[in-house]
């Protein structure tokens, strides 16, 4: 693979985690448990296609194929996609949701702060802005997940849930392929393996102060990042996301 | 918008010579333009009328997610995407804002949901109205916003303070939503051949609801006139619908679409245009809970409400832990 393109994977990578997550965010509007839950989580939606806009339109313009960052969004299968396996899981309940979100955020969080100084200027323009976002997303998102699972027995045992349904989906950030390693090299990006220890020690601090057990196993599903294998779960949302694109082809809206 | 057929809580127009003092106080200052204040002495009709409006106005930014948040998933392009979420986030704050001005005159916003989710409030009848294909949401940005815009413009000068800040803050968001609506019109009745369907069969479909958004016609609205002795409301139900439609025929006829009734035609002589009476059963179905997607909606919040009845107790129990324990601690 060409340095190109594997700058192409990395991007999309980082655009689609963003798009899918945006999505299942959206998912919720007008259905939260409360009227300023809608209005956080429209506004976390909002950021990450913001953050989509950028990564996508980086990549289409790396990929020099005349594509925009909607035809990378709307018109790629399944196959194509590279966001890790979390992002496209369902949201379950509120709790599931923001469980998710937190540990996407705290991954970000790390991320981005090492992506700053990225070689590529894009790159360290397009994380510069997001970790703004990024920074008030993981606050929120950990405050929340301390607020429920140190709240009352109920909230607790359904927080504790979502973290064992969770938890065998986080290692995949973590993994490394050829993509990773060239953009280690090239200093564009770090290695995900060397985000762990900040990760987990970020994440073990919140989950405490929730006062949730992280699950022993180390096992990990993968196949998201690199298209090998996703779930059932993301067919269906890009058939609601692209239903448009794809019936009315070549229109502008 | 979104406050239809408020009735007044008590029966016509009080004469000045049996207000008492302190009744007639009041009513200068309104006369006056002077705005009521919170702490303000106010008859307790008056509060009860403006709580059941700012409720009614209050619900209408609430349900008014459902139909808009319907196309959010489906959006057409990342841009799309955005000021369609940006646009439900702001109506989730609108709520908000006008959940806080009820609270001014000593409703909670907790008491004013249960009377919704009880079927005891209403909230405007267009969201009783289904979002069928893509060109729904331009619509409802541009007709439905639109018209929201006409009526909260007048309501800038309502008389109660609170409230009519609120509208200030509000128009300017309207203002911005109703623009970006007419400009997805636009791309849509300018398009392909199949995307100018969908305009003209949202504006078909939507036109008539949202001429009724301002309520019966003048002569069968039997609550407005202490409503407008008081200020509540500013200018009557037919005034409005015919401002709206005179406004936006024009833009109807810029976009190229057919007219959705045929009896609208420029009368010369009044200086306005004259439209078709629209079916007044239909909205008084609507408003008994017969519209399109009545029973939808409220089964929607009330689920929405329930699911989360454990995520807030969750925060509430945390927040007294954490008191207690900074308390121990001190």
């Amino acid at each position: 693979m060409t340095d190109q393109n594997h700058l192409l994977q990395f991007l999309l990578r980082q655009g689609d985690n963003a798009l899918i997550l945006s999505h299942r965010v959206s998912e919720w509007c007008g259905h939260s448990p409360i009227l300023e839950e809608d209005i956080a989580l429209a506004n976390t939606a909002l950021d990450l296609i913001g953050q989509t806009q950028m990564w996508l339109g980086y990549a289409a313009e790396v990929q020099a194929e005349g594509k925009s960052a909607d035809d990378l969004a709307f018109l790629r299968d399944a196959w194509d996609f590279r966001n890790i396996l979390l992002v496209e899981l369902p949201n379950g309940d509120f709790g599931r949701t923001l469980l998710r979100q937190f540990l996407f955020d705290a991954h970000q969080s790390v991320l981005m702060g090492r992506l700053i100084k990225s070689s590529d200027d894009t790159v360290a323009a397009i994380a510069a802005k997001a970790s703004k976002e990024v920074a008030y997303h993981v606050e929120r998102s950990a405050d929340t997940v301390v607020g429920l699972g140190d709240g009352t027995a109920e909230s607790h045992e359904r927080m504790q849930a979502a973290l064992d349904y969770l938890w065998p989906y986080v290692g995949e950030m973590f993994t490394s392929d050829d993509t990773d390693t060239a953009m280690a090299i090239a200093g564009i990006a770090p290695e995900p393996s060397t985000l762990r220890d900040e990760f987990h020690a970020l994440v073990t601090r919140v989950l405490t102060d929730a006062t949730l057990t992280i699950p022993g196993g180390r096992f990990s599903h993968k196949g998201g990042r690199t298209g090998e294998m996703h779930t059932e779960h993301l067919g269906h949302l890009l058939a609601t996301m692209q239903w448009l694109q794809r019936a009315y082809p070549g229109c502008e809206w | 918008m979104y406050a239809q057929m408020i009735k007044t809580a008590n029966s016509g127009v009080k004469p000045r010579e049996e207000m008492s003092d302190q009744e007639r106080a009041f009513q200068d200052k309104i006369d006056a333009d002077i705005k009521i204040e919170p702490r303000d002495w106010m008859p307790d009709d008056y509060r009860r009328t403006l709580i059941r409006q700012i409720g009614q106005h209050a619900h209408s930014e609430v349900v008014g997610q459902l139909p808009e948040g319907n196309w959010i998933t489906r959006a057409p392009t990342l841009e799309r995407k955005m000021i369609l979420l940006a646009k439900v986030q702001d109506e989730a704050g609108h709520g908000l804002y006008l959940y806080s001005a009820a609270e001014t005159l000593g409703e909670s916003r907790d008491e004013l949901v249960r009377l919704l989710h009880e079927g005891r409030m209403k909230y405007s009848s267009i969201f009783n109205y289904p979002t069928l294909n893509w060109a729904d949401i331009g619509a409802v940005g541009w007709l439905v916003d639109g018209a929201a815009i006409v009526n909260q413009v007048a309501l800038q000068r309502t008389s109660y303070g609170p409230y009519s800040r609120a509208m200030v803050r509000i128009c300017k968001e309207e203002s911005f939503h109703a623009r970006q609506g007419y400009h997805a019109m636009m791309k849509m009745a300018f398009g392909s051949p199949a995307q100018k369907k969908m305009a003209q069969d949202a504006l078909n479909r939507l036109w008539f609801p949202s001429i009724m958004m301002f309520g019966p016609s003048d002569s069968e609205s039997t609550h407005s006139e202490q409503s407008m002795a008081w200020k509540i409301k500013v200018k009557s139900n037919d005034e409005l619908r015919q401002q709206y439609i005179d406004q936006t025929v024009p833009q109807i006829e810029y976009l190229g679409l057919d007219l959705p009734d045929p009896g609208l035609k420029w009368n010369a002589e009044r200086g306005h245009y004259d439209f078709s009476e629209p079916d007044w059963s239909e909205l008084f179905d609507v408003i008994k809970g017969n519209g399109p997607c009545n029973t939808d909606r409220m089964n929607a919040r009330v689920k929405a409400w329930d699911d989360g009845q454990w995520v807030r107790d969750g925060l509430m129990a945390h927040a007294r832990k954490k008191a207690a324990r900074q308390h121990a601690a001190e």
